[in-house]
């Protein structure tokens, strides 16, 4: 088998053991990228002399004797949403283009310290802004599965770098569903940790509350292993969680759900809900209660406000987080012609710089947050996110994980929903409340829809720090539906 | 309108907003260093330079020193408050925003007595909280060094990011004619108090300790409060005074000739001792705070909190009534010595053993006059309490008279060396050889035998042109009452 169709877990092995040296793995990959690269556009940056660099330190380190995790000489595909030293960092957006920065993420610094070798640059919706990657300033990602359609986003670079064997893993971020929905329609995992698990120092930030790092791969066990390897305290993060967390590898090995109580989001289903989306989530609840779980229904009424809430929210803090772009210290600066305030340039760079759906969502922020309006909007939408906490609590106390479809549809047309914004932001319905209340999640592959044979995610919440439940019941699936399919969903992918 | 007239016809209303750079050793959301002066751009990194995906970590020692002042100023202290976004562009402000607090600062509803003349007046305090500063515009060209007219500007991030707590007073009313005293005694009471409590170096002069004077003024036999305005560079005590008397005298003849204040921002001249328009509050921004979503609530631990207040120094009000009590001083030599910073030197030296009238005569005397010729504050000047206090017990013991003291002060103030090694090396020992005393003496009766006989013959005034012969002949190095005994003796006369 090609060294790009082996799983992470194998390949760490197999350059644990000398097998096959990281350079090797390294090679077949950028060969792999550099054949289907024109037609994904997964990457926004590759250097091939770079990464191969990094796998030959990782070659160095197993001959001198080191002791390499189960990761090492691992090739990754890296958002671009995160700062790495060596690479440009750009979160899509034209008012980054080419900006270099002078450190590394807490994340790229735990990818590099546990020997993974970074391929590249993964393209992404401007500053994690969108559900398809078409909102990025450097054109959008091709779904492996139809290069007519959407790889889903923001995090679609990484997703369609996974699912077309670019990379066996991928970073991303989850703000309101950006790892798990373009998971669930490139028929991959994608995990969102509880929000704290996972660093965001170097990640560009969208909206501070919900940005969360996530892993993906083509299947649990592997996001798992990337997990633990990027996650955990970091004091360089006030917000980052200071306790034990349960092992997820663990868990994904035992992948145990006889005795687990299951409850099943009532308001997450029905009316626009694709009919084979229905269908596939059906059948996985059917293969929970088979394999032993204890499936109920469970009411969370405040999930059907967590849209709205999460487009007042997130735009707010975004509207702020995005004002340090000024032309002043670093990125695109437009109109210094010396005859030009400050103020100018910085009103004229940002013009130029941003493109429409960030403009969209910093005016929507700005009016949000607004003397006269803040009760109105921010103010409620905040209330609004403690109900949807408490409707997981109250959850908690009679299931031990929710389920529900990842996405309402699978992968649509791109173009299609590019001038109706509406339309886009309900890809995230269902992923949004578990952002709101900083609960983990996953989406795991479920099936393909009867109507377009395209990849149905099966989205699985637990409880805050309760990541570990996620990679047990995900991995149960996972286990059940590869011998019913006999392999990966990913092996009914059309070649590219 | 002359102020007197002013305050026949208005009374104003003061509000002081002060803002106090804490001297922590590292900034309020990164590591970076916080010594002043440094070469631009040097103490900065990626968080205070606001880099993509940078994040702010807080500095607890900040937040340690927010809670005493807030302690220290009689406050409430919150349970639990958060920081807020401050929102508005200026490129000075790497992040665009500024973390503050808003409606949640950390502590709140206190007070701090002050003394003008005599009288306490009780300054009742809003709020205090805890804020980081932003970086330094200079502009460069045009007149005035502001932003208007200038060629470019150049901007230095080292101060983005130091810790600064701001004291808001509420509106402080009823001080009338005093109104501008008042407000000098304020700052000067809380930098006393900032000093006592170590958390700042207060220098108004480099801008570690800023205030906003906010005047108003409403018709005598109103009560409805008139439009504010809030004066900004007011860059040391004395302008204090003056901006807020030249803001009663300027909206007063506003008023009076049936204008409006404009609630404005407005800019205090130094040289003029008047203030001109700034920025307008009607153009001013909607900052659009919104609780700092980078950062978790802080919650002080009640035990903590009542910890940090039982270790509280002694405040500068009650230490100064208790100095002047053990000193023995009138209010006015109190106050003088507060005014020329001296209190600390003082009781420093006190400390070092000196008496009280020796150690404040010295520093208000001699040691002020020497400040004042090199334009340094008094505690710069290179000599130390201990200094000063060996010198006085030389004094005490004879060994130097007042004269000689200042000529050892001198030279330590040269930097020549400690008191006895000035002493030793310039000679200055008082002269107590009898033996030598005697020679001196009896020269100098033979040079002036007019003066001694009229000595002789019992006009025992005249003895003081002798005494002042033998001062003169031993350089001042003489014991004048033992050269006046000696001489009396000598020329057979008894008082």
């Amino acid at each position: 088998m090609s060294l790009v169709r082996k799983s992470a877990a194998e390949l760490g092995a197999l350059v644990a053991s000398g097998d096959v040296s990281a350079v090797e793995v390294a090679q077949a990959h950028l060969d792999r990228i550099a054949a289907v690269e024109p037609r994904v556009n997964a990457f926004l940056h590759v250097d091939a002399e770079t990464t191969l660099a990094q796998a030959r330190a990782v070659d160095a380190r197993r001959a001198a004797g080191d002791d390499l995790g189960p990761l090492a000489g691992v090739p990754i595909a890296h958002k671009d949403v995160f700062t790495t030293t060596d690479m440009p960092t750009t979160a899509g957006s034209k008012i980054l283009e080419g900006y270099r920065p002078p450190y590394d993420a807490t994340v790229t610094r735990r990818l590099r310290e546990a020997g993974l070798v970074i391929l590249g640059k993964t393209n992404l919706d401007e500053f994690a802004m969108g559900s398809s990657t078409e909102n990025s300033a450097f054109g959008p990602t091709r779904n492996p599965w139809d290069l007519s359609r959407v790889p889903g986003g923001s995090s679609g670079g990484s997703s369609a770098a996974v699912a077309a064997y670019e990379a066996p893993l991928s970073t991303g971020t989850d703000t309101g569903g950006s790892i798990r929905q373009p998971a669930a329609v490139t028929g991959i995992v994608g995990m969102k940790p509880t929000y704290g698990g996972s660093s965001r120092y170097g990640l560009i930030a969208f909206a501070s509350s919900l940005d969360t790092p996530g892993p993906f791969a083509r299947n649990v066990l592997d996001a798992a292993l990337l997990h633990e390897a990027f996650s955990g305290h970091d004091a360089m993060d006030a917000t980052s969680i200071d306790a034990p967390a349960p092992s997820v590898v663990e868990a994904a090995r035992q992948g145990e759900v006889a005795g687990l109580r299951v409850g099943v989001v009532r308001e997450f289903g029905g009316e626009g809900y694709q009919p084979g989306v229905l269908a596939r989530f059906h059948e996985s609840v059917e293969l929970l209660e088979s394999l032993g779980a204890k499936v109920v229904e469970v009411s969370c009424p405040s999930f059907t406000t967590a849209l709205p809430a999460y487009y007042l929210i997130a735009p707010s803090e975004a509207s702020s987080n995005l004002a340090r772009f000024d032309a002043m210290r670093y990125g695109l600066r437009v109109g210094d012609d010396g005859t030009r305030s400050a103020e100018e340039v910085m009103a004229l760079t940002r013009a130029a710089g941003f493109g429409p759906e960030v403009k969209r969502r910093i005016i929507l922020g700005t009016y949000a947050l607004s003397s006269g309006y803040y009760d109105a909007y921010y103010g409620q939408a905040q209330k609004v996110r403690t109900l949807i906490a408490r409707d997981f609590e109250a959850a908690f106390h009679q299931v031990d994980v929710l389920i529900s479809p990842t996405t309402p549809t699978t992968a649509f047309p791109i173009g299609e929903r590019a001038d109706d914004p509406m339309a886009m932001y309900l890809a995230d319905l269902c992923t949004i409340p578990a952002n709101l209340a900083g609960n983990a999640a996953i989406s795991v592959p479920c099936g393909l829809a009867d109507e377009d044979g395209l990849p149905v995610g099966l989205q699985i919440m637990a409880p805050v720090l309760g990541d570990d439940r996620c990679y047990r019941v995900a991995a149960a699936v996972e286990r059940a539906l590869e011998d019913r399919w006999g392999g990966g969903l990913l092996s009914k992918a059309p070649g590219l | 309108m002359p102020y007197d007239e002013a305050l026949e016809r208005f009374e104003p209303v003061l509000g002081l907003e002060t803002h106090v750079e804490l001297g922590t050793a590292s900034k309020m959301f990164c590591g970076c260093p916080t010594t002043f002066g440094a070469p631009p751009n040097t103490q900065v990194c990626p968080v205070c330079l606001a880099l993509p995906g940078a994040l702010p970590t807080t500095n607890a020692t900040a937040i340690e020193s927010t809670i005493r002042i807030g302690l220290a100023l009689n406050c409430s202290i919150a349970q639990w408050c958060r920081f807020a976004r401050k929102n508005y562009f200026y490129p000075d402000m790497p992040k665009n925003y500024q973390i503050s607090q808003y409606d949640e600062p950390l502590c709140f509803d206190g007070h701090l007595d002050v003394e003008v003349n005599g009288e306490v007046v009780r300054i009742e305090i809003e709020r205090v909280h805890l804020e980081e500063d932003t970086g330094k515009s200079t502009h460069v060209g045009g007149a005035t060094g502001r932003i208007h007219g200038a060629d470019y500007s150049a901007v230095d991030y080292n101060r983005a990011g130091i810790p600064l707590v701001e004291i808001v007073t509420k509106p402080v009313p009823g001080t009338g004619g005093l109104a501008p005293e008042v407000a000098r005694a304020y700052v000067t009471e809380l930098r006393e108090v900032m000093r006592a409590l170590g958390v700042s170096d207060v220098r108004m002069e480099e801008g570690s300790l800023r205030c906003d004077v906010n005047v108003s003024l409403m018709p005598r036999g109103s009560s409805e409060w008139g439009t504010r305005t809030e004066t900004k560079n007011v860059n040391s005590l004395r302008s204090v005074e003056r901006a807020v008397r030249g803001e009663i005298e300027r909206q007063a003849a506003v008023l009076a000739g049936g204008g409006k204040i404009v609630q404005e921002t407005r800019h205090f001249h130094e040289d003029t001792g008047t203030t001109t328009s700034g920025r307008s509050k009607e153009e001013a921004q909607d900052y659009r705070y919104f609780p700092e979503p980078d950062l978790v609530p802080i919650a002080p631990d009640v035990a903590w909190v009542a910890r940090l207040k039982a270790a509280l120094p002694e405040l500068p009000r009650l230490r100064r009534g208790r100095l002047q009590r053990e000193w023995g001083v009138s209010d006015l030599d109190m106050t003088a010595m507060r005014n020329a910073d001296a209190v600390d030197l003082v009781e420093a030296t006190v400390a070092a053993g000196a008496p009280p009238a020796d150690a404040r005569k010295w520093w208000m005397g001699e040691l002020a006059r020497r400040a004042n010729e090199l334009v340094v504050p008094l505690a710069e000047l290179p000599i130390t309490p201990g200094q000063i206090a060996r010198v006085c017990a030389l004094v005490g013991e004879g060994a130097l008279n007042d004269k000689l003291a200042r000529q050892v002060l001198e030279g330590v103030l040269n930097g020549e060396g400690s008191p006895d090694e000035v002493v030793a090396a310039r000679g200055l020992r008082i002269v107590d050889d009898e033996g030598e005393l005697s020679a001196i003496i009896d020269r100098v009766l033979a040079d002036n035998a007019a003066a001694a006989d009229k000595v002789r013959g019992g006009k025992i005034a005249a003895v003081g042109a002798l005494v002042g012969g033998v001062m003169k002949a031993s350089r001042g190095k003489a014991d004048a009452a033992r050269a006046r005994t000696l001489i009396l003796e000598r020329l057979g006369v008894s008082e």
